[in-house]
């Protein structure tokens, strides 16, 4: 594990970046533990005080300090993103696995249902219950809609490495040898799609942490949980661009951005890491 | 011909399939959530000022009506269907008495055009540009151009939306940010008409293209290069077959299959993208009209919106897989 660790980062400048980018954010994140306001409260510090050494990020219309109130933010977002990555990366892996496995008409129902999921527009459906739910709408409850959502791309990558699987000698001498279908997708089958399901961890966060920053910046969220979004959504409501406030956009702006590339690079890094074709070719490159 | 009947039948399936568990979806959400829509719906359009008691009443009669919430649950769910079928969403809350079938009617040629016009330009452009990257390695600038595209590819469409319309309303204001044409002219077919359609959708469009063609160029880089290994490439360039001829009936045209089906799959999350977009520059279309209608409480509007745009992408999908054997002439044989 740390071999592969090394490896990359000597190899590979798009892992490099992404760490930085992404350890960047976490320990922002991090800070929120360590702020000095709670996140909830408003009028805490003289409103609208552009960037300076007390307040290092300027303050917002509400009062509150961009900063800190930036690192609740994006603890919250990423906390949403991981949720969500997480209820979906299982149900991507049983369906996944079964699917390739078992195949027949197993296969074929589950896949018809897959595909349905992969092509159906997911933002009307996230606000029309948005629409019917209103207060009662907690982000544990948007993350669990939208793993519900958006497990089907995945689960559709790890059938198909679980189909050649099924096909290897091991899994034949693993049924000779008396071990339940449980047995063999848990212990035979999931190590081979591990990495897979790491590299499309971080896409499963880009694309959740993305649709709720929408869904937020529309005040389609519990707007009272600050989130990136809902930043974002306080500063447009106090029209902060107009008002000449450009740091209170500008500075979450800035850090989704950082989150999105920073993601986005280690996923990219880690496929390339997975096909080992262009691994070869890049460490050729480099040597 | 036999391959290509099984083929078309089976896409038709999965179409009905998705609009199937879709509005099955919108149905559960409406109706199996513990919260009642009726009384959700009544406190948000009477929250700004006051409504007259027996106003309030006769809305929650009609809002009942309109929801389908009478009877038993098969029966409330053979009236939802009914409602879908016959695209009868009742009439408009917050545009009464206007029916929903026309609101969106009037908002869909909108989108339709947005998106049609912004996905194949982003998808030519995406493919064109980087098949060639994948082709021509050496080349400085199509290094860079996949430097650009990878940074680009993963911001969401609302962050990409505000930054253009940062820079081209406050900056450097040069295009119009808001509305699909001017206010000032009759919707006909004139060419001043036309022109400011045209010039209101450069913005919404190139925040779509930005934003989409980031993941067309990675994506076919990485497939052109691929083929390029493949032995009879090397074949053909050993014997002296021209080279633009070899990129573009012998590698282009093999990579670019799966970034068919690669555009069947997207057009869900590029409809979701138009969403976004067209509320951040006020664009007269479908997405508008969807978050208005969330605003004003209006129920009969977001549950039509709703089902339109699950059956209007389920068609584009459906069209673009009939395209598919036109590309792709393994599927007759099958």
């Amino acid at each position: 594990m740390l071999r592969i660790l090394r490896d990359l980062l000597r190899y590979n400048p798009e892992f490099r970046i992404g760490i930085v980018l992404v350890g960047f954010v976490l320990i922002l994140s991090v800070l929120a533990s360590f702020s000095p306001y709670p996140p909830d409260q408003v009028y805490v510090v003289p409103p609208d005080v552009p960037p300076s050494p007390t307040y290092w990020f300027g303050t917002t219309s509400r009062g509150q300090d961009v900063f800190w109130q930036l690192t609740f933010a994006i603890r919250n977002t990423l906390l949403f993103g991981g949720t969500v990555a997480l209820i979906s990366r299982v149900l991507a892996l049983v369906i996944g696995l079964v699917s390739g496995y078992k195949g027949g008409w197993i296969d074929r129902v589950l896949m018809s249902i897959n595909d349905t999921f992969i092509v159906m527009p997911l933002l009307p459906i996230l606000v029309l219950f948005y629409f019917v739910m209103r207060d009662s709408m907690s982000w544990l409850i948007l993350a669990l809609i939208m793993a519900c959502l958006g497990w089907a791309y995945d689960a559709r990558l790890i059938r198909s490495v679980a189909m050649s699987l099924k096909t290897r000698e091991f899994t034949q001498s693993s049924v000779f040898s008396g071990m339940s279908t449980r047995e063999i997708l848990v212990q035979e089958h999931l190590p081979y799609v591990m990495p897979i399901v790491f590299s499309t961890t971080m896409n499963n966060m880009v694309w959740s942490i993305g649709l709720e920053v929408t869904l937020s910046v529309l005040g389609f969220t519990d707007i009272n949980t600050p989130t990136i979004g809902g930043m974002i959504y306080w500063a447009n409501q106090h029209t902060a661009m107009v008002a000449g406030i450009w740091w209170w956009i500008a500075f979450p702006t800035a850090i989704v951005v950082m989150t999105f590339i920073g993601l986005f690079l280690l996923a990219v890094s880690m496929n390339e890491y997975i096909d080992p074709r262009s691994r070869l070719s890049r460490m050729g490159g480099a040597s | 011909m036999n391959g290509y009947l099984i083929y078309i039948v089976r896409r038709l399936g999965q179409f009905v399939l998705v609009v199937f568990i879709g509005i099955n979806l919108a149905y559960v959400i409406t109706h199996a959530t513990p919260i009642d829509p009726v009384e959700q719906s009544i406190s948000a359009a009477t929250s700004f000022g006051n409504t007259a008691p027996d106003a309030i009443e006769q809305m929650r009669t009609s809002l009942r009506e309109l929801y389908g919430l009478g009877g038993s649950p098969v029966e409330q769910y053979l009236v939802f269907w009914r409602r879908i079928l016959r695209a009868d969403f009742g009439p408009s809350m917050s545009a009464f008495p206007t029916p929903v079938s026309t609101l969106i009617g009037r908002a869909l040629p909108w989108t339709a055009g947005l998106l049609m016009i912004s996905t194949i330009i982003t998808w030519v452009l995406g493919n064109l540009l980087g098949g060639l990257a994948g082709y021509y390695q050496k080349s400085r600038g199509l290094k860079l151009m996949g430097v650009i595209a990878m940074g680009l590819h993963p911001i969401p469409y609302y962050i990409l939306a505000l930054l253009l319309l940062i820079v081209f309303g406050f900056l450097w204001p040069v295009l119009p940010i808001a509305g699909g044409s001017a206010m000032n002219l009759p919707q006909t077919w004139t060419w001043d008409f036309i022109s400011s359609v045209l010039m209101h959708a450069i913005l919404p469009a190139l925040s779509l293209i930005l934003i989409g063609i980031g993941s067309w160029f990675l994506g076919m880089r990485s497939l052109v290069s691929n083929v390029v290994t493949e032995d009879y490439v090397v074949y053909a360039e050993l014997g002296g077959v021209d080279r633009h001829r070899i990129l573009t009936s012998y590698v282009m045209r093999n990579a670019l299959v799966p970034q068919v089906t690669g555009l069947a799959i997207s057009l869900g999350g590029i409809f979701n993208g138009a969403v976004i977009t067209e509320k951040v520059f006020g664009y007269p279309g479908i997405g508008s009209l969807l978050v208005d209608a969330v605003y004003a409480g209006d129920y009969g509007l977001v549950l039509g919106v709703t089902t339109i745009s699950i059956v209007g992408v389920s068609i584009g999908v459906l069209a673009i897989d009939l395209l598919y054997p036109l590309l792709d002439p393994r599927v007759k044989v099958r």
